[in-house]
């Protein structure tokens, strides 16, 4: 850039001052008296209390990186030896067990761990631990639909839902692993005789969010819809006369579809004794209540209380198939959903 | 004046070095084709992938040349009641990034929002609620955040070409309308072709915006396709098409420009028609619309939402990341200016097919979306990082660890990103200088500082800020490299305002967004106060 000094009476002045601040914190290694390291792409207002509430009981300073899924592990993979992640958080198991076939996680084995967490939220080798559980369940409007016309997720595909159904995106991995599931009990072709149901049921475009979508039964634009439990916990929270309520669907059958979110311990963790420590603190009861009640998910481990709210909504069946399951057919659960047209 | 013709060369190689690394690791990609992955794009997803990007071209591309000229016409050369606000104000969207249009829209025009119960309540029946979701919805979003890159661009050709050669056309019998089609635009046709093809080449790299519309383009299925078949080398794929809509994008602005420069200027106030009656009523409440669907609606609904939250969000992590914002902006405007300045200068010297093509080059760059310029610009570190850590350990040292996620990184991604939108006002200011100038001053016996002070900079000066302004802006709003690429604690508001959009908090977006529209309109009024 040096031709461009001819210019150097207006820029000199700014330029010199401005890139030496900007370019200051390539030269500091930043990393280098860091404690604890986390990748996480469970956003930070979900993470922040948790690892506050960490330092306070163990004195270890926890930083953190927030990001997508994909480009954490990549950053992962790219990084190789010379990571500062020493745990890595991820949303979604289909990513969890992604991660832990890319050689990025390392097998953590600890009675203590597989205690706690129940066998079918870790994977079997060690490599992720499920911390929280969401359940992605039906809802529908009460004034228009009665809870006895609901029995399972298939049954949203019966021609009597025409036009009364709402979907979010077949993008969101949520509904990925739902339909991985899906894959797993009725086989592909009954999975995707489901799907091409669903999809000529809908009432409206597929959704972005989750919230858009009770909004949408709320206005009457849908009787019937698939979400997450904590985002009809936010609009609850809202409006408490909601006229939407959860439904529990397959309680003789496979059961509700639950998800987790959860972490692994790096490869290369430089710190992995504190790495450790945070893991095992993050399974223990308070933190589990905090993960609770925060977002209004589930406790991983089955002796934590509710949050009242999420108590208020009933106990129900899990779906019990091992959520590697679903990592493991989640891109023929996208080819599938695309093949059906599900946007 | 510049006798460094070869050192100017070599920056300018220099640089297209920089924009081409990350394009050669993405074109790298085909040496790994997965067949199965492919077979079901073609089969599946490809031909809306084609459909929805070209409508979009298409649609934005119309609307932001007609909006954008036909407002820059309107403030700059007619007179009607407001016009001395509508001519700042309508540069006030381009503050607004497109996905917090996008979020806000659809939040008031979807089931249960503001303006759906608005038009439900006061034309039910008669009218439905447009369906926000689609693809005119789209296009409509992509229209009110770009256009001020056409008006802004054909408003300072407007007011550079003087108006001697209207005011001819109007003794010879003009209409104003005839004056415009017939003089003013073909005039402004070089400015107004570079604004469209930034205005086109922002859209095909928006991810932000089209994954709130759900709606498949080539971004988002470059994202997806990452997403969906954890397959970087499909992503890089599809990102090397995408490119192509690029190409098409930028030999419509060469088409559009044509061979002919234009050498015009005049320091004469211009002359304003007089739109008067309903004729000017008419366009202070058309352009009010623009303005309030564009600026108003988002600023508002933001401040809503944001006064809701602004006691627990103001503290002393926000003044961190405006500090953020404002340097990461700030040093990258000052980079892609330098560059692009050199590029120009280094066009306008010698005619020469190389520098041509590093000219197309960096144009390229604007149209790579900026998650998958990240990986190239990740792997290159990566890559780099790793070759330096074994020299040093070969040399007995000790390696300290490669940060690929540092400002160095994010700087790198901005200048391959944004030198093209530098490129534009500063080439076309400096075409406003005739080379006959320049004669003039030396055979009068100016020296060459003295070229550059009374000659270049008080006709490059606009051009420059312009610039300076445009990228700081770009770089401010820019989302996905940004997210990917920062280093430790440098959150900036794109990055808060997409973490709380995404999960739906929109409150807590809303203090962030609304501080990069205000931060964004810090410059848009010194550009305001300048242009007068």
């Amino acid at each position: 850039m040096s031709k461009s000094s001819t210019h150097g009476s207006i820029m000199g002045r700014w330029l010199a001052p401005m890139l030496a601040t900007a370019l200051l914190p390539i030269a500091s290694s930043a990393l280098a008296d860091e404690e604890l390291v986390v990748y996480s792409s469970r956003k930070e207002q979900l993470i922040k209390p948790l690892f506050d509430a960490f330092e306070k009981a163990h004195g270890i300073h926890v930083s953190y990186q927030t990001g997508k899924e994909g480009p954490l592990i990549e950053r992962l993979k790219q990084e190789k030896t010379k990571t500062p992640a020493d745990l890595l958080m991820l949303v979604d198991a289909g990513n969890l067990w992604y991660a832990g076939t890319q050689g990025i996680l390392e097998q953590t084995h600890s009675p203590v761990l597989n205690n706690q967490i129940p066998a079918q939220y870790r994977d079997p080798d060690g490599r992720w631990f499920g911390l929280s559980v969401r359940a992605r369940t039906i809802v529908y409007s009460t004034d228009r639909v009665k809870p006895e016309a609901l029995s399972t997720y298939a049954d949203l595909a019966d021609p009597k839902w025409k036009g009364r159904l709402c979907l979010r995106t077949s993008k969101k991995i949520y509904n990925k692993s739902l339909v991985a599931s899906m894959i797993h009990h009725h086989g592909e072709s009954g999975a995707e005789k489901i799907v091409r149901g669903w999809v000529d049921n809908l009432a409206v475009k597929p959704f972005a969010k989750d919230s858009h979508l009770i909004k949408a039964i709320e206005a009457g634009a849908c009787d019937v819809g698939i979400v997450n439990t904590y985002y009809f916990g936010r609009a609850e929270s809202s409006n408490p006369d909601i006229p939407v309520a959860l439904f529990w669907p397959d309680q003789s059958g496979n059961g509700v579809h639950v998800n987790i979110s959860g972490a692994g311990i790096t490869q290369h963790a430089p710190h992995k004794e504190n790495a450790f420590k945070l893991l095992n603190w993050l399974a223990g009861a308070e933190s589990q209540k905090i993960l609770g009640s925060m977002n209004k998910e589930y406790p991983v481990r089955g002796d934590i209380p509710w949050d009242p709210q999420v108590a208020s909504w009933g106990r129900f069946v899990a779906d019990p198939m091992n959520l590697a399951e679903t990592g493991k057919r989640q891109a023929a659960a996208v080819k599938l959903m695309q093949r059906a047209r599900y946007k | 004046m510049f006798k460094e013709t070869s050192l100017l060369h070599l920056t300018t190689y220099l640089l297209a070095i920089v924009v081409a690394l990350p394009f050669l690791v993405i074109l790298l990609s085909w040496g790994d084709i997965n067949q199965e992955i492919w077979a079901h794009l073609l089969d599946y997803l490809f031909l809306d992938l084609l459909t929805n990007t070209l409508w979009l071209i298409i649609g934005v591309g119309s609307g932001v040349l007609i909006l954008g000229t036909t407002l820059a016409w309107l403030t700059t050369m007619c007179d009607f009641p407001g016009r001395s606000i509508f001519d700042w104000a309508l540069m006030l969207p381009f503050a607004i990034p497109a996905y917090v249009l996008a979020f806000v829209m659809l939040d008031l025009f979807s089931y249960g929002g503001s303006f759906y119960q608005a038009i439900d309540i006061f034309f039910g029946g008669m009218i439905a609620p447009p369906d926000i979701q689609s693809t005119a919805g789209v296009i409509t979003v992509f229209v009110l955040v770009f256009y001020p890159y056409v008006y802004m661009l054909a408003r300072t050709a407007f007011i550079s070409q003087g108006n001697r050669l209207l005011e001819a056309g109007q003794s010879l019998g003009l209409t104003p309308l005839q004056a415009f089609l017939r003089i003013a635009l073909p005039m402004a046709r070089p400015a107004i072709a570079a604004g469209v093809a930034l205005a086109l080449m922002e859209t095909l790299a928006d991810f932000g915006a089209v994954s709130i519309f759900n709606y498949d383009t080539f971004t988002l299925a470059i994202y997806t396709s990452w997403d969906d078949f954890r397959s970087l080398s499909t992503a890089a794929q599809l990102s090397s098409l995408l490119l192509l809509f690029a190409l098409m994008a930028l030999f419509g602005e060469r088409a559009m420009r044509g061979q002919s420069k234009y050498h015009q200027t005049s320091g004469r106030a211009p002359y304003r028609f007089q739109l008067t009656g309903w004729r000017g009523w008419g366009t202070t409440i058309a352009i009010s619309l623009v303005l309030f669907f564009s600026f108003i609606t988002p600023v508002v609904q933001l401040l809503i939402w944001g006064a809701e939250v602004v006691q627990q969000e103001l503290n002393s992590r926000y003044f961190e990341m405006l500090y953020h914002t404002l340097i990461l902006g700030g040093s990258a405007a000052l980079l892609a200016v330098l560059g692009a300045f050199a590029l120009a200068m280094a066009r306008r010297k010698r005619e020469d097919w190389k520098i041509e093509w590093v000219g197309r080059l960096i144009t390229l760059g604007y149209a790579l979306p900026g998650s998958v310029l990240a990986v190239g610009i990740m792997i290159i570190f990566a890559k780099v990082g790793l070759a330096w850590s074994s020299i040093v350990e070969w040399l007995g040292g000790e390696a300290t660890s490669i940060m690929m996620q540092s400002v160095a990184a994010l700087l790198f991604a901005y200048l391959v990103r944004f030198l093209t939108v530098a490129h534009g006002p500063v080439e076309s200011s400096l075409e406003q200088i005739k080379p006959s100038m320049e004669e003039a001053a030396r055979s009068l016996g100016e020296s060459n500082g003295g070229v550059i002070r009374r000659i270049y900079l008080p006709i490059l000066t606009p051009g420059i800020l312009m610039a300076l302004l445009m990228v700081m802006i770009d770089v401010m709003k820019e989302l996905p490299a940004t997210y990917l690429l920062r280093p430790y604690g440098w959150d900036t508001f794109a990055v808060r305002t997409y973490e709380m959009a995404s999960e739906g908090m929109w409150e807590h977006a809303a203090l962030p967004a609304l501080s990069l529209v205000l931060v964004g309109l810090l410059p848009v009024i010194l550009l305001v106060r300048r242009s007068r």
